[in-house]
């Protein structure tokens, strides 16, 4: 049971300095007005404007190269940025999922042309990518995309359809999982990443909107749309490996934690501003859950850090971490009276109806916990 | 964790291996003499001591790493408070540290030391649940900022034991001549909280080992446990239950060997202890009752190995400051903190 055997990590020296900088930066764009906390901001947090001035520090594509235009900081440091981001509730949607997970699958399995293309671009804050797994019938089970795409001369026709694209509707690119050739005995086999430039002629974007009203996610309709061979990334028929190692920098990160982090902060100035004491206990309680989750989290970190590859201790994270976005919220309402309204003047009674709003999406993003859980349970061994 | 500490854990494992602990059925825990000879043999008794005290070195780290496998093991020794505290007190009041084995506890408010006419010290009082007093050679008090190192046998001593078997005695003393006060160094940080929060890392670090093994035997019977002709494994219900044991196994591990690197970075940093004591008396909760559900039946019988475990992670979970005691701890700090301070309390364990 290696999977489990996990080796904190104390974060060093030099990477608090790091630390400092993102804060004081931090407290300069809140005092400013420049941009206002809320929670869930890498889902919803959408600022061009914000991406360009972190990307400026060097704050965006820290796990990109150089020699592509990013800093080369590494897991830990990015890991340092991020965290800071969530915790302060900055809106970080645009460039996150390019940050996250498409740039870095770009520089592992892209040709140079495409490394040149995108890298630089996600690197200065200006090039957004969206996900193009899902469909309508598929969810949890990805092996079964029937998107379809089709060889012709120079290039690939798709038709198909993908859904809860965040951010398709702005974003500059995505890379969507495609069947290329029919499925055969192996439902891994004959699957394909590709880069999708957008727009294409050959595609609808429509939204679909979230029971807030926001507009994050979208339907992706490909309709005989022409993508050239230099679009498809890493090699016809390798997606599943490689959208395998994708899903691991989508679940392993500190936005499976700390997506409600705000909350608890708004709660607690709250009760601060109306000169009422805490409920220390249960405070204390969600704070030492969180606590403990973020050193794990940070654990996950520092062995991607190391070269290693986490992936069931990411999705133990995930699995924790997510329930514990739903619980803080449940703890804030233990902590403190008040009315969730969407419209209110008070910031707390707005962002909590937010949380809850937002709560059940939580432990289905990025792989339900159960699958998660399957995934756990295969790895811990013994006969089944 | 480095090599020295790997080296030792196995080692330690090795010795639990050689020489298992038992518990007596429906019973007391037994002394496991054998254990803590060979623990004495690889020179782990005294870790985490300096070596110019007459310590065996190392950091609270390597003294975790050990704790977990001692908690894995449920191994019958006093490992925690004979190094972690009864040692710990001494060797930052610079007193000699006897042989043997060593129970320690806070004084106050029951016991209290009396100067007697001539200038002499005795202890009078009674002090209750104190972890393996009728087996430790003596026994270490702080009281009111003081150390001062008893004979055990010069105390009278009344068995008990918490839901595990383990003994926690009440001891009494009656008079009992003191012959030596020591007084801890100025920068030691002694402190009954100090105490407290060394006991509660201990503990914590324990529980990581017990949901540990809590875990182990789970995986291990669903893969055997036959029924409607497939181990229980088989069934999505008991895999989602598997990975909840591992998660919060996980969180428990991580929690106490964080805690500790924050002890040895900062000694004085309390939030890390407190936080990792609170969130894994939590775990530990959750461990043995999903490790039970996955058992069936089974598992709460006095024959069969999991409620060496559980019982553990009941017990520990409220010893050395209950999780209630702790989580107010934490939310004292974060209060404190405000809102404008709490994310960086929690990252900075201050």
């Amino acid at each position: 049971m290696d999977a489990l055997t996990l080796d904190a990590v104390v974060f060093p020296d030099h990477l608090k300095t790091l630390r400092q900088d993102v804060r004081a930066f931090l407290r300069e764009e809140i005092a400013s007005g420049a941009i206002t906390p809320k929670i869930d901001q890498w889902l919803s947090g959408w600022d061009p404007a914000f991406s360009r001035r972190l990307a400026a520090r060097g704050w965006v594509g820290m796990a990109l190269p150089e020699q592509y235009g990013g800093s080369s900081a590494g897991p830990l440091a990015r890991f340092v940025v991020i965290e800071e981001l969530l915790a302060a509730g900055a809106p970080v949607a645009a460039h996150w999922i390019a940050d996250r997970q498409s740039g870095p699958s770009i520089l592992k399995f892209g040709s140079e042309e495409q490394k040149t293309t995108y890298l630089p671009r996600i690197a200065k804050g200006e090039c957004y990518f969206g996900i193009g797994m899902s469909e309508p019938d598929t969810g949890s089970d990805l092996a079964s995309v029937r998107t379809r795409g089709t060889k012709v001369d120079g290039g690939w026709v798709l038709n198909g359809t993908k859904v809860w694209t965040s951010g398709a509707h702005r974003a500059d690119a995505l890379i969507a999982l495609v069947r290329t050739e029919p499925l055969g005995d192996s439902r891994h086999a004959g699957l394909t990443q590709i880069i999708v430039d957008l727009p294409n002629p050959g595609i609808q974007i429509r939204p679909i909107y979230l029971m807030t009203g926001e507009h994050d996610f979208n339907e992706v309709v490909f309709e005989n749309a022409f993508i050239p061979d230099s679009r498809v990334l890493g090699e016809p028929g390798s997606g599943w490996a490689q959208v395998t190692s994708e899903l691991a920098m989508e679940r392993s990160g500190p936005e499976r934690i700390l997506s409600t982090f705000p909350l608890l902060v708004f709660a607690l100035r709250a009760l601060e501003a109306a000169d009422e004491g805490v409920d220390e206990v249960r405070f204390g309680s969600i704070l030492a859950r969180l606590w403990s989750l973020r050193q794990l989290s940070v654990a996950v970190a520092g062995q991607l850090d190391a070269g290693e590859d986490p992936a069931i201790a990411a999705a133990l994270v995930k699995n924790l971490g997510t329930q514990f976005e739903s619980l803080l919220i449940d703890s804030v309402r233990a902590l403190v009276d008040v009315e969730p309204d969407l419209g209110s003047e008070d910031e707390l009674a707005r962002m909590l109806a937010y949380a809850v709003l937002h709560s059940p999406g939580f432990t289905l993003r990025g792989g339900t916990n159960q699958i998660l859980q399957g995934i756990v349970a295969k790895a811990l061994g013994g006969r089944a | 964790m480095n090599e020295i500490t790997k080296a030792l854990t196995e080692a330690v494992s090795d010795a639990c291996e050689r020489h298992p602990s038992v518990t007596e059925a429906g019973g007391e825990v037994e002394w496991n003499a054998e254990l803590w000879n060979a623990l004495e043999q690889i020179g782990v008794t005294l870790l985490s001591v300096p070596e110019e005290a007459g310590g065996a070195g190392g950091d609270m780290s390597m003294a975790v790493a050990v704790l977990q496998v001692l908690g894995e093991q449920s191994a019958g020794v006093p490992f925690a408070e004979t190094a972690l505290l009864g040692a710990w007190l001494l060797s930052e009041s610079g007193a000699p540290i006897p042989d043997g084995v060593l129970t320690a506890a806070v004084a106050e408010p029951d016991v209290t030391l009396i100067e007697e006419p001539g200038g002499s010290w005795t202890l009078d009082g009674t002090l209750s649940r104190v972890p393996w007093a009728r087996y430790a050679d003596h026994i270490v008090l702080l009281v009111d900022g003081n150390v001062v190192l008893v004979e055990r046998q010069r105390a009278s001593v009344t068995p008990g034991s918490n839901m595990a078997g383990e003994p926690r005695d009440r001891v009494e003393f009656n008079r009992v001549a003191v012959d030596t006060v020591f007084t801890p160094v100025d920068d030691a940080g002694v402190s009954p909280q100090a105490f407290a929060a060394r006991g509660a890392l201990a503990r914590t670090a324990s529980m990581a080992g017990a949901a540990r093994r809590a875990l182990d035997l789970s995986v291990r019977y669903a893969s055997e446990r036959q029924q409607f002709g497939r181990p229980v494994k088989a069934f999505q219900a008991v895999q989602q239950l598997l990975a909840t044991l591992a998660g919060e196994t996980l969180l428990c591990g991580v929690a106490a060997e964080s805690a500790a690197q924050a002890l040895d970075v900062d000694p004085g940093s309390l939030l890390p202890i407190a936080a990792a004591k609170t969130s894994a008396s939590k775990s530990a909760g959750e461990v043995a009752s999903v490790a039970h559900q996955v058992h069936g039946a089974i598992g709460v019988t006095d024959e069969h190995e999991l409620r060496l475990s559980t019982t553990r992670l009941w017990a520990w979970r409220e010893e050395f400051g209950s999780a209630r005691a702790w989580a107010k701890q934490v939310g004292e700090i974060g209060a404190k903190a405000g809102a404008d301070g709490l994310w960086a309390a929690l990252v900075n364990g201050r």
